[in-house]
């Protein structure tokens, strides 16, 4: 268990009231990345839509994307606090990941590491699954570090 | 264009706007700033207040068209619209649907209206309060992702990740802006002129936005008469004619955690070939341009999407110079527009490109025939019109 990327305070996210997302935060807790694939054209969707964008079919479920690594779509540093939480936070990396075993649909998270090293678009990203075991609700976030590939 | 067009259809009578202020520091409340921009609108027109029979806005404007027909006396409200969306992307939008109802017979006499107090209301550029967040917001917010510079800086580094853009393209429009409202002194900057050497110096916000690539936040109103071209020779001001104005946004822009498929974009992809239609002008026949900076990068790939420049070509093309009346190929942001005016989101823009027509801008761009707004980038919907003056039709 390493610490939490950012300080404590920020709003935690909780399931939709409508259920849209439920099955996507309760992967999270066991360290699976489910996303929504459609059950009759069997591609992927995200965010999360009541139907298919695809092919209109109401038959969209949640599952496991296989291949979790991650690339690198597009990334920001940022400087400027707009939430009091992060008053004392210096800058920090929000990342935009591509999931090639999913259709390439894309989430957000942190880049774990040293917040001013350079980024590179492209480079590839392993989940680390963030457990915040002791908010109420618990919670956990999808953050992603690099992969380190052996030269 | 064939078929159903707004194209000359509609002129603009007058415009009005209140003094603008630094935000919370109005010393009148919202709503008495939206009627103190009518009421001005209709004196710069030369008509009555009563005279308004309909209302068109965007942003969830919170000056309900039926309070304000009420409190301006309007003799009978015909019109009261409201353009879907946030930030300034209906800007333009608002004067389509006017232009429209005025087109198609709804109305006669409708007024474009924008107003803000962030003192009354709260801040835009704040994250927010709550303990928990729910929704598509409960996949960003807790990873720091929550303000509007932070939700579209992502956009702006894929594009200059693909394109190659340095830092110096937004610089130049910072600069140009600032530039202008050293000659505005409606302008919230004016005195206060900003040069490379403070650029550079100025902290980040969230990389690529530096503090000057930010829109400022402003307390204030503004509003604009439309009534039917027949009518254009009634009025003080050298007419001003609609010549195209379009909204919306390319496939899927509203998806959910930023998946956009055509994500580096401002959204205009699909909107600027309709408005080029339906204006019947081209790029290189657009004299002046006032383009919606919430940050730089938005108006960065405006121009790109507009036609204005190749997106491969923008460190050659994005230079100060430029973009500087009157002498500029491309003059903007005349104003000062929402980094260095006033923050208005972004119906100031709109008045200062009925200005160019008219020839009373505080950085008159000479002989301009055809003066446009671009507005909203980067938020869905978006939308963008043409002015033209009499020799355009
Ligand atoms: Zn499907």
């Amino acid at each position: 268990m390493r610490g939490f990327y950012l300080a404590p305070g920020l709003p935690q996210p909780i399931p939709a009231p409508d259920g849209l997302d439920g099955p996507f935060w309760a992967g999270l807790a066991e360290e699976k990345i489910r996303l929504q694939r459609c059950a009759d054209c069997r591609r992927w969707q995200w965010g999360p839509e009541w139907i298919c964008h695809h092919c209109h079919s109401e038959a969209v479920g949640f599952e496991e994307v296989p291949s979790a690594e991650g690339v690198i779509y597009s990334y920001e540093r940022v400087w400027h606090p707009v939430h009091p939480a992060l008053k004392d936070q210096g800058p920090y990396l929000v990342v935009l990941v591509e999931l090639p075993g999913a259709d390439n649909v894309r989430v957000v998270g942190n880049l774990l590491g040293d917040p001013e090293a350079d980024v590179v678009i492209g480079s590839r990203v392993r989940p680390v699954f963030e457990h915040h075991p002791d908010a109420d609700p618990p919670f956990t976030l999808l953050q992603w570090e690099p992969v380190i590939i052996p030269t | 264009m064939s078929g159903p067009t707004l194209r000359g259809s509609v002129c603009v009578a007058g415009v009005g706007e209140t003094e603008y202020y630094k935000r919370g520091q109005s010393p009148d409340a919202e709503g008495k700033l939206a009627l103190k921009a009518i009421v001005a609108a209709c004196a710069d027109a030369g008509i009555s207040p009563e005279d308004i029979d309909g209302f068109s806005s965007f942003s969830n404007d919170r000056n309900d068209p039926s309070r304000l027909a009420a409190a301006l006396g309007c003799r009978e409200l015909r019109f009261a619209n409201m353009q879907w969306g946030g930030g300034g992307g209906g800007g333009s939008a608002a004067v389509a649907h006017a232009a429209a109802a005025i087109h198609g017979g709804l109305a006669e006499c409708v007024v474009v209206f924008r107003a803000l107090a962030q003192g009354q209301f709260g801040r835009f550029g704040q994250g927010p309060r709550r303990n928990t967040i729910a929704g598509d917001p409960a996949h960003t917010v807790p990873y720091g992702l929550m303000s509007p510079a932070q939700m579209f800086a992502m956009k702006v580094v894929r594009f200059m990740h693909e394109h190659r853009v340095d830092q110096n393209a937004l610089r130049a429009i910072s600069l140009a802006a600032y530039h202008h409202a050293q000659n505005n002194p409606r302008a919230v900057m004016y005195g206060r002129p900003l040069d490379e050497a403070t650029y550079d110096a100025s902290r980040w916000i969230v990389e690529p936005f530096h503090l000057y690539d930010c829109c400022l936040e402003n307390d204030g109103a503004a509003a604009m008469i439309l009534v039917s071209a027949e009518r254009a020779a009634e009025f003080p001001h050298t007419p001003c004619y609609l010549l195209g104005a379009v909204s919306g946004s390319h496939y899927r822009a509203g998806a959910g955690v930023h998946n956009t498929p055509e994500y580096a974009s401002s959204s205009f992809p699909t909107l600027a070939p309709r408005l080029y239609s339906m204006a019947g002008v081209r790029p290189s026949d657009v004299d002046v341009l006032q383009s919606y900076e919430n940050f730089t990068g938005g108006v960065l790939m405006s121009l790109v999407e507009h036609g204005f420049c190749d997106a491969d070509a923008c460190n050659e093309f994005f230079v100060k110079e430029r973009f500087l009346a009157p002498g500029g190929d491309l003059p903007l942001n005349t104003s000062g527009g929402n980094l260095a005016e006033c923050y208005m989101h972004g119906l100031g823009l709109i008045i200062e490109a009925v200005r160019q027509i008219r020839g009373d801008s505080s950085n008159p761009v000479p002989d301009a025939d055809v003066s446009m707004t671009i507005s909203g980038p980067m938020v869905t919907p978006v939308s963008s019109c043409i002015f033209g003056t009499e020799a355009t039709l």
